[in-house]
């Protein structure tokens, strides 16, 4: 007898956030195409790590990954979580830049050849600090470049997030795709309550949290622009559909006198209830572009 | 050190621009104008503390969202305005930087400063990508966030070789805390480790910077300062318009190949593998 009728879909289905930074960068390629490049047997490290008594790895926590989706040229980036809070550094933030910087070549000479950021980060990696902040600059310059030539994806599937510089190579990415378990914003609520203090945000409220990163907001807003269950099937299908479409006109961080209208319409006075931001944002006749 | 910052940014964008005040528009936290460099016209821009701005956080001398979608605003105008015209007659743009940080507010995350401090920097990008000469003078102070939203996508940075200048990814105890250190042991790595350094000497061993550059004091200008940082600007702008529109000098300048040696091995390694695959 067949088992299948009561499993439910949730259980049958491949979780993506299950996965590694490099098999999540693999689930996306068509079967038999990708190939990893500087990977971990090339064993470029961070120099500045063991000077400071923090075990480095060969990967710097960067995984890079080329090959075809869709049947179309692409590079997939994906930072380890795991590894240093997926953090930023010399290392890893030069592979992202050379990654961008090829795939730009290649699409100018006809090749298109999109890219995905896979972003679990904190941000800058602090043992690193002007290294990283550099790179960060470096990334969202090279993102920049490449973005009117070939698809620039950002997929934040969860659980780490995407926070701190990297927030911004998310914000001028051509699309951001998100799961319910991500989050996506500058400050973390931890910063955020260290520096400004727990009356401004408390970080242990959960609620609030997700109320303002998570994943159903940002795309909700308009900040993001695809909400996506947690199912490799599903992300490989979604991040497929973007790997092909056609370049778009304008790109949502272009639009900057729609949003600073936006911003001035808001009521400064008490804390802004981030559902009724929701609501009011998403209004597709005084919406943005997608 | 931070009850001053901003007084250096506000103090060198009127030495240089003759303005004191915000335009018909912004906010009381960013000033900008247009002024003129050598023989031609900049846009000026620059970040300052409002004790009175509606956003709370960003009172003294943070960057918010007001301020990143000001700065993407004046930005969008030249380089709309600029479009047909010949890269050499585009005008420059010189971003005085002292800013705190970005600003860490729940109003702020919660209307996604994430994005606004992206479409400043994209703003700031595409100056530079479209051949206007992108200038950033780093007066005070440039952490972070705020750096990356404001002067971190120049073509040429400058900065006053002064103690009171600081660059840096996050300020000293909160970098402490994270990674587990007295404040005393963090300044001691700093001379060891150049990236971890909050000694503008150590920032100029990274290769990031196009030039130091010398005053008494930058919080009081002299004539002959002014002349002096006029003259730089200048030159900045000048050799930023022969060089490209990307970021790739600072990967080659003397200091950044052997500052930045690994990065400069990965993006070898990475290009190699590339072509072979």
């Amino acid at each position: 007898m067949s088992q299948t009728g009561i499993i439910p879909e949730f259980v049958r289905r491949q979780s993506f956030i299950e996965l590694d930074g490099r098999k999540r960068a693999q689930s996306l390629f068509d079967e038999g195409t990708w190939k990893e490049l500087v990977g971990p047997f090339d064993r470029m490290e961070s120099p500045w790590l063991p000077l400071q008594g923090v075990a480095p790895q060969f990967d710097d926590g960067c995984i890079v990954i080329k090959g075809k989706i869709g049947g179309m040229a692409a590079v997939a980036i994906a930072l380890e979580g795991a590894f240093q809070g997926g953090s930023i550094g010399e290392v890893s933030g030069a592979k992202m830049t050379a990654a961008l910087d090829l795939a730009t070549k290649d699409s100018k000479t006809g090749k298109r050849t999109a890219a995905i950021l896979l972003l679990e980060t904190g941000g800058v990696r602090l043992q690193e600090a002007n290294l990283g902040l550099a790179a960060v600059a470096e990334v969202i310059s090279s993102v920049l470049a490449l973005r009117p030539h070939a698809p620039v994806i950002t997929l934040i599937a969860g659980t780490v997030g995407c926070f701190g510089g990297m927030s911004l190579a998310a914000g001028v990415s051509s699309y951001v795709v998100m799961t319910r378990e991500a989050r996506l914003g500058l400050n973390g609520p931890e910063v955020i309550e260290q520096e400004s203090g727990i009356d401004e945000f408390d970080s242990s409220d959960r609620t609030l949290i997700w109320a303002i990163h998570g994943g159903e907001q940002r795309v909700g807003m308009g900040l993001a622009d695809a909400l996506v269950e947690d199912d490799a099937g599903k992300i490989k299908a979604t991040i497929r559909g973007y790997v092909q479409a056609d370049l778009p006109l304008e790109y949502r961080s272009q639009q900057v006198e729609f949003y600073r209208d936006r911003v001035t319409a808001l009521d400064t006075s008490e804390q802004i209830n981030p559902m009724s931001l929701r609501q009011r944002w998403s209004n597709k006749t005084t919406g943005g572009l997608r | 050190m931070s009850e001053h910052v901003g007084l250096r940014g506000r103090a060198w964008f009127e030495a240089l621009t003759g303005i004191k005040q915000p335009s018909t528009g912004d906010p009381g936290t960013v000033l900008a104008s247009e002024a003129q460099i050598g023989d031609e016209t900049a846009l000026f821009l620059c970040v300052v503390p409002n004790p009175s701005s509606r956003f709370p956080c960003v009172r003294d001398g943070q960057v918010g969202l007001e301020e990143a979608f000001t700065l993407a605003h004046h930005l969008r105008r030249v380089i709309a305005q600029d479009r047909e015209k010949p890269k050499a007659r585009k005008r420059p743009v010189v971003a005085i930087v002292d800013v705190k940080s970005q600003a860490y507010g729940r109003r702020e995350e919660t209307a996604g400063i994430f994005f606004a401090a992206a479409a400043s920097s994209d703003a700031y990008a595409s100056a530079r990508m479209a051949g206007h000469p992108v200038i950033s003078l780093v007066a005070g102070q440039a952490f972070s966030g705020g750096f990356l939203t404001h002067g971190y996508q120049a073509n040429r940075i400058l900065a006053f070789d002064d103690s009171g200048i600081v660059i840096h990814a996050m300020h000293k105890e909160a970098a402490a805390r994270i990674t587990r250190r007295s404040v005393a042991e963090l300044e001691e790595l700093g001379h060891e480790i150049a990236p971890m350094s909050y000694d503008v000497g150590d920032y100029a061993k990274l290769g990031l910077l196009y030039k130091l550059l010398q005053v008494d004091d930058p919080q009081h200008p002299t004539t002959a300062d002014i002349e002096a940082v006029r003259h730089d600007l200048i030159d900045a702008i000048q050799d930023a318009r022969r060089g490209a529109s990307d970021l790739r000098n600072r990967l080659q300048s003397e200091a950044a190949k052997q500052t930045r040696k690994a990065g400069i091995a990965v993006r070898a390694a990475l290009e190699a593998q590339w072509q072979n695959s």
